[in-house]
């Protein structure tokens, strides 16, 4: 299992991971919460072994998904799925068809990435990353500038992915969709973990993070689909 | 659709043993072996090198503006080919005419990874390639301008723009070797530059080693490149155009350009040099154009295109 002890990174002369110590636990969905600069991209980083001086992680078994994630080649989306096989040296189509269909999009699987939606792009790296068949998913901002009802399907997606005995890591901006899907919010600040909590009590923490007030809020949203 | 293009490339080379210079059709057995011959093999084996490091380039770098003669590669190889061979060294030791060759490819390739970066935008690639070429040129003009030896200067347009004329078979014996061992290196990174597609944190994360990889484009293309230009000089554009043609067919994946480049260049090379033979029987003129004159009348259309897809 992957995890963290007492880890401390330093880059360009500048501590952005302050003895952090994290271990996920198997089935659970973990949200990395908090400021920009707050090294959550860099515990990903560490976590996946992709830091200097790091153990790189079994790439079979640990799937890893760089924010802002795209593909420099206007490749089907069906051949980017097919790269999540590139760990276990195969050409399987079985895992490829399997990872399209749990992202919704095996209808487009012939088509060039540049021509459909972000949404639909952001689903294809998704399906890149199931295709290889890990245990431990490792996610970097996944649903940023997508549309609300996107982002929900994804995050629900990768919600049942944990129930299903993976574990998901996830890097969040949005914190209602963090305090929605997660099992447990891990709050960051200034490369140090602040706080670990179940989401449901996670709140505080986060206002505290973000310098912001909490409270009820009666006014209007929009609820996830049912 | 790579064996066709196989097929192909064995009926070009065969017919291109065919085409003289004087006449069509059947020659003296002596003419087909030492001079059609090193010829023919030269001018396949030296487009289908280019072909294919343009695509290793182009994936490699992740920039569809990569080409080995308009970064400057195949200027700094025949940089290298000219100072080892107008000082006499290849005379003394012939493979240091490819090993000239080679070194100064080697020298182009680095200085474009430190240079531009791993992942150079366009115009961080193209302007670290034009500084390369600018300077590998007239490097190259001042290097045969104190050539010991007095025609030096004159065969300037041979190392400019590349040629086949009078290449013989101890050519195509010193040229072959390295080029083969560099294609076979740069024809194994298809799966490191496909995951390279996604960005390199992403391919380390497939368990891809983007060092390694990097590497060992460099040195396929230095080899492949390096002993090209050593006996054929700078022929430009056929690594840009080559992928460039094939993607519509065979889509963008790198890993699927790589074999295609390989014959496409073989074969377009194999008729630009046969265009050349045959224009002095079409056309009243004295002198057969320079190879790389024809690849350039094809290149710089696409290149000019290309650049203004590129631009923001």
């Amino acid at each position: 299992m992957i995890g963290l002890d007492r880890v401390t990174v330093t880059l360009g002369g500048r501590a952005v991971l302050h003895d952090v110590t994290f271990h996920p636990r198997v089935g659970e969905m973990i949200a990395l919460c908090g400021p920009n600069g707050a090294g959550k991209t860099t515990l990903l980083r560490a976590l996946a072994g992709l830091l200097p001086k790091t153990t790189p992680a079994d790439p079979r078994r640990v799937a890893y998904l760089p924010q802002n994630a795209g593909s420099a080649w206007a490749l089907t989306v069906g051949q980017i799925a097919a790269l999540g096989r590139i760990p276990h040296g195969d050409t399987a189509d079985a895992p490829v068809t399997l990872a399209l269909r749990q992202c919704g999009i095996e209808a487009l699987r012939a088509h060039r990435v540049d021509r459909i939606s972000g949404g639909e792009a952001r689903r294809a790296m998704l399906a890149r990353a199931f295709a290889t068949e890990p245990d431990v998913l490792l996610l970097d901002e996944p649903t940023a500038d997508l549309d609300p009802a996107a982002a929900h399907a994804i995050l629900a997606l990768l919600k049942r992915t944990a129930e299903q005995g993976k574990t998901v890591v996830v890097v969040l901006h949005a914190i209602d969709l963090a305090l929605r899907y997660a099992d447990r919010i891990v709050v960051m600040r200034q490369g140090r973990v602040e706080a670990d909590l179940p989401a449901d009590r996670a709140l505080p923490a986060l206002a505290q993070a973000f310098g912001l007030p909490f409270g009820v809020d009666p006014s209007p949203r929009l609820l996830p689909p049912a | 659709m790579n064996r066709g293009l196989a097929l192909v490339s064995v009926l070009l080379f065969a017919l291109s043993l065919m085409v003289g210079d004087s006449v069509f059709g059947s020659a003296p057995l002596s003419i087909m072996v030492d001079i059609r011959l090193p010829r023919s093999a030269l001018a396949w084996l030296v487009g289908a090198g280019l072909g294919l490091s343009g695509a290793v380039l182009q994936g490699a770098l992740r920039n569809r503006l990569a080409d080995p003669g308009l970064l400057g590669v195949s200027g700094m190889a025949g940089l290298g080919s000219v100072i080892v061979f107008y000082w006499g060294w290849s005379q003394a030791f012939a493979p240091a005419l490819p090993i000239g060759g080679l070194v100064g490819a080697g020298l182009g390739v680095a200085f474009l990874l430190v240079f531009a970066g791993r992942a150079p935008s366009g115009s961080a690639l193209i302007l670290a390639g034009v500084a390369v070429s600018a300077l590998s040129a007239s490097a190259m003009a001042l290097a045969l301008t104190l050539a010991p030896n007095p025609f030096a200067l004159a065969e300037i347009t041979f190392w400019l723009l590349g040629g086949l004329e009078d290449r013989s078979l101890t050519h195509l014996a010193l040229a072959a070797p390295p080029m083969l061992c560099g294609m076979a290196i740069l024809l194994r990174l298809g799966t490191g530059l496909d995951a390279l597609s996604l960005g390199e944190d992403a391919a380390a994360s497939l368990g891809v080693r983007v060092d390694s990889v990097l590497r060992l484009a460099a040195i396929g293309t230095a080899l492949t490149v390096g002993a090209g230009a050593a006996v054929a000089g700078g022929i430009g554009f056929v690594g840009l155009i080559v992928p460039h043609v094939l993607r519509p067919f065979v889509g963008e994946r790198p890993g699927g350009l790589l074999v295609a480049s390989l014959f496409v260049g073989g074969c377009l090379l194999t008729l630009a040099d046969m265009l050349v033979r045959v224009v002095p029987l079409l056309l009243p003129v004295a002198q057969t154009p320079p190879l790389g004159v024809i690849t350039a009348l094809l290149g710089a259309p696409i290149l000019i295109l290309l650049a203004r897809k590129a631009a923001p």
